[in-house]
C-alpha cells in the first residue's frame, strides 16, 4: 500500500476484544519503529453491543484524532454484525474487508454489497479449537498480517507473550500464538 | 543533560499515572471517575507494586480528595490527585481553597461534559468552569505532551514566587484512552528533575509554627486575594524558565503556545487540546493544496498570554477560535480571551467563533476545513457558529 498512513477499523460487539485486538496490531508496529495510534469508539458500554475500534500506523507522527472515516483495512469479528452494521461503510475500492466467519467470501461480498478484496477465516473455529473458547479477537490477527502484511508476525508473537505470558501461563499463550498462526495459514480470499 | 528514554505505546491515562510514578508523591488522595479512573488504577498498582512508596489516601468522594491534598500540602508534603466533571463539580468549594492557601498541588483532569445530560464525553466544561478559582491551566494535545507537562506543572506549582495549584488538561476518551508511541524518559533523570518539595512553611514545622485556614473578614481577605493574583503574574516568566529546564532533557519546547506554519498564514485556527492535531493535519493537507492557513494551539490557558498570542496573530487576515465548551448567555471562553487579547492591537483581524465538540460529538477534518474555508473567503461575524452540530450544518 503505497500510503503514508495505513487506517484500520475493527468491528465486534462489547466484550470481544476488538479493543485489544486494536492495541495489539499497534504494539507490533510500534516495536517494528512506525507511528501508531488506536482507541475505541466509545459509546454506552454494553456487553454484545457493536462497537469499533481504530488503528493507524505510519511512519510520520499520527496528528489527527478524527474517527477513521475511510479504512484501508475492515476488519469484522463477529460475523453477526453483518446486515446489522454497515461495516464497509467509507471503504474504498482497493479496501480490504476480512471477516471472522464460516462463509465464503462471495457471499460476504453478496451480504456486503463491498467489491473490493474480501478475505475469510474462521477464527472462531481455530479459538474454539486450540483455546477452548470463543475468543476470535487475536486469531483474526493472523489474518491481518497474512493479507496485509502491515505487521510481521513474529512482532505480534512477542507483543502476545508479553501481554498473556504472566496472566494465563506458557501453555495458554501459546495456543493463542498458535491460534494466530493458524489464522495466518487458514484465511482465504 | 539529554535522557533518551525509551519510547512504549500507552494511553494519556498511563502516560500521566508514569509521570506520577516517576515523580513519587508523598501524598495521593483520589477518588475514581470515568474518564480519569485509568490515571488512579494505574497509580494505584504501581502503589501496590511497590515502585512508588506514596501513601494513598482511599476517600470517599472528590471533595474528600482535594481536602486530604490540602492538608498533606499544608503539612509540606508533595500532594497530587487527578479527576474531572462530575468530580471535579464535587470538590469546587476545596479547589477554590487550594488555590486561596496556596497549595501546590498538581491535578490532572480527563476533561469531560458537566451533566445534565448525563454523558462521560469529552468537551472543557468542566476545567473551564474552574477557571476563575485560581489555579494554573495547561491543555494538552498528546500523551506525550501530558506525561511532559505533569513536569512542568509541579516545578512551576512549587516554585517559592509561585506555590499555586494547576491543572494538567487532556481530552478525554480521545487522549486519555488513546495509544500513542509515548517516550518515557529515564526514570533518575526524571526524578531529578522532580526533586523534592521545598515547602516555605510546614504545619508540621514546629520551629515555626503557623496557623492555616483562618478566617479573613473585611480586614484581609481583598489583600490576600491581591497576592494570589500577583502570583499568577509571576507565572509566565517562571513557566518559561521550568520550560527550558525541561526542554534540555527532552529536546521539547514548551512555549504558552505553539504556532504552526503561522509565518505567512491568511487565515489561523486557535484551538487547545486533542482538536489542535485534527487541526494540523488539516494545516498540512491545505497547505498541500497552496491555501495560506495555520494553527495557534493554546497550551497555557491560565494565566493567559494576551500578549503574545495578540502578537501571534498580528498578521493574520481572519482568525477562527474553536471551543470545546461554551460559556451560556457569553462569548465561548477561549473565543473571549482570544477577543480580549486583540483589543489594544490597532488593525486586528476578523475574528468568529465556532463552538464543536461537546459531550465528545466527533471533531471531523471536514469541520476545520469548514472553518479554514470560511476564514479564507472572509467569512467573518459576530454570529456563534457550530461544527458538527446538526441543525447547524443541514
Amino acid at each position: 500500500m503505497g500510503k503514508d498512513m495505513i487506517e484500520i477499523r475493527i468491528h465486534g460487539r462489547g466484550g470481544q476484544g476488538a479493543k485489544s485486538a486494536s492495541q495489539l496490531i499497534v504494539e507490533a508496529a510500534m516495536d517494528q519503529g512506525r507511528q501508531i495510534q488506536a482507541f475505541p469508539e466509545y459509546g454506552p458500554e454494553r456487553t454484545g453491543a457493536p462497537m469499533k475500534t481504530y488503528a493507524r500506523i505510519s511512519d510520520k507522527p499520527i496528528e489527527t484524532y478524527e474517527p477513521v472515516l475511510e479504512p484501508d483495512i475492515v476488519l469484522v469479528i463477529d460475523p453477526t454484525l453483518i446486515g446489522q452494521v454497515d461495516v464497509t461503510n467509507g471503504m474504498k475500492g482497493d479496501g480490504i474487508l476480512i471477516v471472522n466467519t464460516t462463509e465464503s467470501s462471495s457471499e460476504i461480498k453478496k451480504k456486503t454489497g463491498f467489491t473490493g478484496k474480501v478475505y475469510t477465516v474462521d477464527a472462531t473455529g481455530i479459538s474454539i479449537g486450540l483455546l477452548g473458547r470463543n475468543l476470535p479477537n487475536t486469531p483474526v490477527i493472523g489474518a491481518l498480517i497474512k493479507v496485509t502484511g502491515v505487521i510481521d508476525i513474529k512482532y505480534v508473537e512477542k507483543r502476545v507473550e508479553g501481554m498473556f505470558l504472566k496472566k494465563i501461563g506458557r501453555e495458554k499463550t501459546q495456543a493463542n500464538i498458535d491460534a494466530i498462526k493458524k489464522a495466518y495459514e487458514e484465511v482465504k480470499e | 543533560m539529554a535522557a533518551k528514554g525509551k519510547t512504549v505505546p500507552l494511553t494519556g491515562n498511563y502516560a500521566i499515572a508514569e509521570a506520577m510514578r516517576q515523580i513519587n508523591p508523598d501524598v495521593v488522595a483520589a477518588y475514581p471517575i470515568t474518564p480519569q479512573t485509568s490515571i488512579v488504577e494505574t497509580f494505584s498498582k504501581f502503589a501496590n507494586d511497590g515502585r512508588v512508596d506514596t501513601e494513598i489516601v482511599r476517600v470517599e468522594s472528590e471533595h474528600s480528595a482535594m481536602s486530604a491534598c490540602v492538608g498533606a500540602s499544608m503539612a509540606g508534603a508533595r500532594a497530587m490527585t487527578a479527576t474531572c466533571s462530575a468530580g471535579l463539580a464535587l470538590m469546587y468549594e476545596i479547589v477554590g481553597v487550594a488555590s486561596g492557601l496556596r497549595c501546590p498541588i498538581v491535578m490532572p483532569v480527563a476533561n469531560r461534559a458537566i451533566s445534565a445530560p448525563i454523558n462521560i464525553h469529552c468537551d472543557h466544561s468542566d476545567s473551564m468552569g474552574a477557571r476563575d478559582l485560581g489555579w494554573i491551566q495547561i491543555y494538552n494535545e498528546t500523551a506525550q505532551e501530558a506525561y511532559e507537562n505533569v513536569f512542568l506543572a509541579l516545578k512551576l506549582a512549587e516554585h517559592p514566587d509561585i506555590q499555586l495549584p494547576v491543572m494538567v488538561c487532556e481530552d478525554g476518551f480521545i487522549t486519555s484512552h488513546c495509544v500513542q508511541n509515548v517516550r518515557i524518559y529515564d526514570d533518575a533523570v526524571m526524578k531529578k528533575f522532580a526533586g523534592e518539595r521545598k515547602p516555605i512553611h510546614s504545619l508540621l514545622d514546629l520551629k515555626e509554627p503557623i496557623s492555616v485556614g483562618a478566617i479573613e473578614l473585611q480586614d484581609y481577605f481583598f489583600e490576600t486575594k491581591r497576592q494570589q493574583q500577583d502570583a499568577m503574574e509571576k507565572v509566565p516568566k517562571v513557566y518559561l524558565e521550568v520550560a527550558e529546564e525541561l526542554s534540555k532533557i527532552t529536546g521539547n519546547k514548551y512555549g504558552f503556545f505553539e504556532e504552526y506554519k503561522m509565518k505567512d498564514a491568511e487565515a489561523v485556527i486557535v484551538t487547545m487540546s486533542s482538536a489542535a492535531g485534527t487541526t494540523r493535519a488539516v494545516v498540512d493537507k491545505m497547505r498541500n493544496e497552496g491555501k495560506k492557513v495555520g494553527l495557534l494551539k493554546i497550551r497555557l490557558f491560565r494565566p493567559f498570554p494576551y500578549e503574545e498570542v495578540a502578537r501571534a496573530l498580528s498578521k493574520a487576515k481572519n482568525v477562527a477560535v474553536l471551543d470545546r465548551s461554551m460559556s451560556f448567555g457569553a462569548h465561548a471562553p477561549l473565543y473571549g480571551e482570544i477577543r480580549n487579547a486583540l483589543y489594544e492591537m490597532e488593525k486586528k483581524p476578523g475574528l468568529q467563533s465556532y463552538v464543536f465538540g461537546l459531550g465528545g460529538r466527533d471533531l471531523l477534518e471536514s469541520h476545520v476545513r469548514q472553518a479554514f474555508n470560511d476564514m479564507l473567503t472572509g467569512k467573518v461575524s459576530r454570529e456563534k457558529r457550530y461544527l458538527g452540530l446538526r441543525e447547524a450544518s443541514e
